[in-house]
């Protein structure tokens, strides 16, 4: 708090990492397109600017219908992600807790499966079945864990992890079971897997024009809740004598999280690592105070997504590496350097 | 200031009572001492005037108002709570906890002002921490944590105070130090007190009325001399006392009784 310049100059650094992965993103695939072509082609479709064309028409054409709507895509999952899960560890006051903690990856996993079974070619807003019951199934389930944790008006926030590890326990248990018997139902096990693993499949501007506001307006909202959620590390009761309405702004975060993951998942499916790391080395990094930890890890996720993403289609082009593996693959070791360069005890 | 009324009060977990029937009347400016045996009530007692419990039945009053018909940030605004110790996952420094106890000032978007960081940087000279204000609050002892409580407490600038047995796990040291320092509030400011006490020797010499709890109920209400006698005492904590007026603080000094098997031969 005390050092609100060099705060500030962080979050702007972040936000620079965050233009500059876009751009880098946007500039390598199965054809390289130059950064200053790039940059321009933004500039005159801003249309503030008219440059001279250095580029072709189908240059034009893979940056703005196909690589920039998936670049952005990711960014936005990155940023929904990582929010959602500096929202979830700040209200269960649990580092293990991310995005998915309490059954949006169960209940999404399995609402796209069921999707993948049914013979039904839907479209709405641009979206398919499968990522309209992957939201459904996320939101779907944390309210169902929700009202289980439910007693006497109270929902504590152990009851509430206890039943969402048990209805994600539930949930993944039919998981296996459709996937054991994918032969008789004819089930498409890479797309199950691709779902699992995590794949960001934005194919047009329509999707992001739904999942932008969502995102972006969630993580504005969030921020009306940094002070809670300091307040909220004093436990519930303590929040409480400081002011805060507890059981109030638990349904609200709860919401707001369960609403960001689920909006990510249905375009991305489950990637990983990011809801639970991301914060973790923001917090590392600059302490807990929420009110630069939010937008702070919304940028950093938003950037490392887009990086993340830009290896798994690059790395063994033509084939795409699944982006959650890639992830894990490099976020885990950069966490562990954070958490051994930092000499004292981790209090989370 | 501000006064607190229990009328006919209730409370009941999920299993029995656990208030009965308490009415209690509490003036602005007074420092009072709840005590009884574990599970007599106290505890609940403090959660019940903060408002984060409901009564069953009754009705409790702050400043003549109804607890419950205020917000959770109006009440945080007049009335602040210590606790018997808080745990803080975070890594935040001192300064930050006491600058939680801003939080019902807060406006949503907007930073802290600088009455806030006055208010906490006088919360803890008041308390004698300032020293400690960029330290990390979970590498503190738990003395030194319990006095950051208190000053995120005064942060709040409460008009009434609750302390829920705020000593309970310090030494003689920091338990003299917290209670001289709340005394003193009480006095200079006129600062409502109600604390939760475990020990009835500091509760004589620190206060100027006590209530005893028995089985929920209100068992004695008034100053230490009526409230701690010997036989009050041996009733409700069934346990052998004598008691007697110190010569050197003038108050009630009680004197645990062991029973001969126990007492090591001179």
């Amino acid at each position: 708090m005390k050092h609100r310049n060099k705060l500030v100059l962080v979050l702007s650094l972040l936000g620079v990492c965050l233009i500059a992965a876009l751009f880098l993103a946007s500039a390598f695939g199965a054809v390289a397109i130059s950064m200053p072509d790039i940059f321009k082609m933004a500039l005159n479709k801003i249309a503030i600017f008219d440059f001279p064309s250095t580029w072709n028409a189908a240059e034009e054409t893979i940056i703005f219908q196909i690589r920039l709507p998936r670049v952005i895509g990711g960014a936005l999952v990155g940023m929904a992600l990582a929010t959602a899960g500096v929202l979830f560890q700040g209200l269960l006051r649990n580092p293990m807790a991310d995005p998915y903690i309490i059954g949006t990856s169960a209940g999404a996993a399995l609402g796209a499966t069921i999707a993948m079974l049914l013979p039904i070619n839907l479209a709405f807003l641009g979206f398919g079945l499968v990522p309209i019951a992957a939201f459904c199934g996320a939101l779907g389930t944390v309210f169902l864990v929700y009202n289980l944790a439910r007693v006497g008006g109270k929902t504590p926030i152990i009851s509430m992890l206890l039943a969402g590890v048990v209805i994600s326990a539930l949930m993944a248990s039919i998981m296996a079971l459709l996937i054991f018997m994918s032969d008789r139902l004819q089930l498409n096990l890479q797309s199950v897997y691709s779902f699992l693993l995590g794949h960001i499949s934005v194919t047009g501007w329509g999707q992001l024009a739904v999942i932008a506001p969502l995102v972006v307006g969630g993580i504005i909202f969030a921020r009306f809740f940094a002070f809670h959620l300091n307040a909220l590390s004093l436990g519930e009761e303590g929040a409480a004598y400081v002011g805060v309405n507890v059981e109030r702004d638990k349904i609200v975060i709860l919401a707001l999280g369960s609403l960001l993951t689920a909006a990510a998942v249905s375009i991305s499916g489950l990637i990983g690592f990011v809801g639970l790391v991301v914060p973790h080395a923001m917090r590392l990094s600059f302490g807990p105070d929420h009110r630069f930890l939010l937008p702070a890890a919304a940028l950093g996720g938003g950037a490392f997504v887009v990086i993340a993403d830009l290896l798994a289609r690059t790395v063994m082009a033509p084939a795409e590496i699944p982006v959650g593996v890639i992830t894990a693959i490099i976020g885990a070791p950069f966490f562990l350097y954070l958490l051994r360069r930092t000499r004292k005890e981790y209090a989370f | 200031m501000i006064g607190l009324e229990l009328n006919q009060v209730d409370f009941s977990y999920f299993d029995g009572l656990v208030l009965q029937d308490i009415n209690l009347s509490v003036k602005a400016g007074e420092m009072v001492g709840l005590l009884g045996p574990n599970g007599s009530g106290k505890t609940t007692l403090i959660k019940l005037a903060s408002g984060i419990l409901k009564p069953g039945r009754g009705e409790i009053r702050l400043d003549g108002r109804r607890l419950t018909s205020l917000s959770r940030r109006f009440i945080a605004s007049n009335v602040a709570v210590v606790p018997q110790q808080f745990h803080i996952p975070f890594a935040f420094t001192t300064s930050e906890v006491v600058m939680l106890g801003r939080t019902p000032f807060f406006r949503a978007l907007a930073d802290e002002s600088e009455t806030d960081r006055q208010v906490v940087d006088n919360s803890l000279e008041l308390v004698g921490i300032s020293e400690l204000a960029e330290r990390r609050f979970d590498e503190l002892s738990g003395g030194e944590r319990q006095k950051v409580i208190l000053a995120m407490a005064l942060a709040q600038q409460p008009k009434l105070l609750l302390l829920d047995e705020p000593t309970v796990h310090l030494d003689i040291a920091h338990q003299m130090e917290i209670l001289e320092l709340v005394r003193g509030l009480n006095i200079g400011q006129g600062l409502t007190v109600i604390a939760a006490m475990h020990d009835l020797n500091l509760a004589s010499l620190y206060f100027d009325r006590l209530i005893l709890l028995k089985e929920g109920r209100v068992w004695a209400d008034g100053t230490p001399k009526q409230v701690l006698t010997e036989a009050g005492i041996s009733e409700v904590f069934a346990a052998s006392v004598r008691v007697e007026v110190h010569p050197l603080t003038g108050v009630p000094h009680i004197v645990v009784m062991p029973s001969v098997k126990a007492v090591k031969p001179q």
